[in-house]
């Protein structure tokens, strides 16, 4: 359970002149999963994508094992598939059926046998309760449901990361819990994952570790119990203060 | 090369001549287009069945006919079928005028369409008369639509008044025409130098205006 | 309307007819070929190519298809090069679809948004990948209706080729009517084979428009 799977060593990340992550590093262990909050705009998602490459970074390193994914190589590419990521939008291909989505890549970058793909789509579709609407176009699902397909789509590629951008964010509240759901039932199976959100009490419940980041830094990091309960510094514990209402009555 | 014969004595003014031939008939129309679009647009907006149905055969007429068989029809047809006796600018506005009225409508149309109801709801909502309503909200949004799409129309008719030619007016290909057969001696390979001159006028005349219909375009998309 | 009339030009307006589908169809075989060049050339950003592409889609599509015409027809071979009438009809065609092909091509690929390549690039996919599996499809589905539009404009286009002494539709009609004055007569049959030549297309076209649409958004 102790061994190192993802190393980020003194990662920076400017748009233009604006820095956006400073010196950060991260050491994550297999099976942990790190939930990631922070205000609007503090770097976490940008933060994720580099850690895919989908970000271009001035200096660091990001490590999966042994292979470097970023800075990028033509060899990161090729890694870069062992690290999943599923998106705030779902992003399914929208000229695609649910199990078209799924089996694509699985197909095409790891060159598996239609029938061996689907079999284990369909394993998967059913396990987040969605085998029944296989056949349906992206457009025909709730956001709920697109989002649960999004994450299958990425568990098919066998991923050994997982990497969630705030998945919850554009979900009518009700369809949020079945999303959240198929993410805990991950992390029974002891998925490593890296997980941006604004839901407090996922987090809480979910996390083996807590990063706050704040202005392009990791400000603490954290078990959930002591972040929750009693954070280390002001500004986490404003940061917390916002989800609380008081009472006018 | 065959250029040095638009140097030669009056040659260049003639073929700009030409050109302002040829525009003199594609403003008209456009004016006429503009002006009666936007009504018949506004007309078709409001979904009644009988001008809807005439409204489609017309646009369907537009769509899929060349303006050179409508131009021929008001030029040759009317003539005869009717007794008129139209000139070819005459026959020419009243095509273009009749192409540009349709294509102005749809856009105009389009445009009225695409505003969404929660616009005219909110309005209401904050207490803004119908007519506030218009001037303030929903006219503003339809002119940053409209605007570059119909500069872009002009463009096209621009174009398309090209084909005067086709029917005996004499306009900048005409008046390349008889510069080069009048100088057939002296400069044989006049008609390089003279059509690509006409290719670069036509240019210079609607690249400007696609230009600023594509900035406006750009500068007001949400 | 005397039938009879009508009957003897027949032949001739049909000949006529198969010459102006052949050339205008042979163009837009050109232009979309040229299209789809062109767009991946600036979608892909090539250098210096994206450069010439971009010039030649301003200056064709800032140009009306009678100039290029008489500049392609009677301009180049002044300076000795000599196309024929059918050729220089089809090049004419091609190179003005073509520009405009170009834009419909490449505005649907850039309307696909950039998150669909990037959710692609998550799941393995290498750059060619993502473009071949994910975004054309797209994109396709995205441009149809203009590319159809353009199908239409281009058909409608073929009226002047009679200004190079092409035998098509238009030289048939005003030859005849000019003869003979007959007019009613050709500008009737001259009006029926534009029908028959751009209504199919027309419906066609909605219904692979209405197809194309059905298959990709309604989120």
């Amino acid at each position: 359970m102790s061994e190192e799977i993802l190393k980020i060593e003194h990662l920076y990340k400017r748009y233009d002149d604006i820095p956006v992550l400073e010196d950060i590093s991260l050491t994550v262990k297999k099976g942990e999963t790190v939930v990631i909050v922070g205000p609007s705009g503090c770097g976490k998602s940008t933060f994720l994508r580099c850690i895919n490459g989908l970000e271009d970074i001035q200096d660091g390193h990001v490590y999966l094992e042994d292979a470097l994914i970023n800075p990028a190589s033509g060899e990161s590419v090729q890694n870069r598939q062992r690290i999943g990521m599923v998106f705030q939008s779902y992003d399914l291909f929208p000229h695609k059926t649910v199990l078209e989505n799924v089996i694509l890549a699985p197909m095409k970058v790891q060159k598996r046998k239609k029938e061996d793909a689907t079999e284990e789509a369909l394993a998967l579709l059913d396990r987040v309760g969605l085998s029944a609407r296989k056949d349906s176009y992206p457009r025909q699902l709730s956001g709920g449901q697109k989002q649960r397909v999004a994450i299958v789509r990425a568990l098919m590629m066998h991923p050994e990361v997982l990497l969630f951008d705030e998945v919850t964010a554009a979900l009518d509240p009700e369809m949020v819990r079945e999303v959240l759901d198929v993410i805990l039932d991950l992390a029974r199976n002891n998925s490593t994952m890296l997980i941006v959100t604004h839901e407090m009490a996922f987090a809480r419940a979910i996390a083996d570790r807590v990063l706050f980041l704040d202005g392009g830094h990791i400000i603490e990091d954290t078990d959930p119990g002591q972040f929750f309960d009693s954070p280390g510094t002001d500004r986490a514990k404003k940061f917390l203060q916002t989800f609380e209402y008081e009472s006018v009555r | 090369m065959g250029f040095e014969v638009l140097f030669k004595g009056t040659n260049m003014l003639r073929l700009l001549g030409g050109l302002g031939a040829a525009m003199k008939i594609s403003l008209i129309s456009i004016a006429i287009s503009i002006s009666l679009g936007i009504i018949l647009g506004m007309l078709m907006s409001m979904k009644k069945p009988v001008i809807n149905a005439i409204s489609r055969i017309y646009l369907e007429i537009v769509r899929i006919m060349p303006q050179m068989v409508l131009l021929f029809i008001v030029f040759f047809g009317f003539t005869k079928a009717m007794g008129l006796n139209l000139s070819a600018e005459t026959s020419s506005i009243i095509v273009f005028s009749f192409w540009g009225t349709a294509e102005m409508s749809d856009l105009v149309r389009s445009c009225l369409i695409s505003i969404p109801p929660i616009q005219y709801e909110s309005s209401a909502a904050l207490g803004l008369s119908k007519l506030q309503t218009y001037v303030y909200v929903i006219i503003p949004q339809i002119g940053r639509r409209l605007i570059p799409l119909s500069i872009n129309l002009i463009t096209r008719m621009i174009k398309t008044t090209s084909l005067v030619m086709m029917i005996g007016i004499v306009e900048v290909l005409k008046v390349g025409q008889q510069i080069i057969e009048a100088n057939r001696k002296s400069s044989p390979n006049a008609a390089f130098g003279v059509f690509a001159t006409v290719f670069l006028l036509y240019f210079l005349v609607c690249w400007p205006i696609s230009t600023f219909s594509r900035y406006l375009e750009k500068k007001w998309a949400n | 309307m005397d039938t009879s009339i009508i009957s003897s030009y027949l032949p001739l307006f049909a000949e006529a007819f198969i010459l102006t589908v052949k050339i205008g169809w042979i163009g837009i075989g050109l232009s979309l070929l040229l299209g789809i060049t062109d767009a991946f050339i600036l979608y892909f950003r090539i250098p210096i190519l994206s450069g010439i592409v971009k010039a030649y889609v301003e200056l064709f599509r800032n140009t009306p298809l009678l100039v290029q015409l008489f500049f392609l027809y009677y301009g180049l071979p002044a300076v000795g090069i000599r196309i024929s009438a059918e050729v220089c009809g089809a090049i004419g065609l091609g190179l003005l679809g073509g520009s405009y092909m170009t834009e419909s091509i490449r505005s649907g690929l850039e309307a696909v948004p950039a998150i669909q390549t990037e959710s692609s690039f998550a799941l393995g996919m290498n750059r060619i990948q993502a473009f071949v599996l994910v975004i054309v499809p797209q994109a396709f589905s995205i441009s149809v209706p203009a590319i159809i539009a353009n199908i239409i404009f281009l058909l409608k286009e073929t009226s002047v080729f009679s200004a190079i002494s092409l035998m098509d539709l238009m030289f048939t009609a005003k030859d005849l009517i000019g003869l003979y004055y007959n007019t009613t007569e050709s500008l009737f049959l001259l009006v029926i084979f534009y029908i028959l030549m751009l209504l199919p297309v027309s419906l066609a076209g909605s219904y692979i428009e209405k197809r194309a649409r059905f298959k990709m958004f309604g989120d």
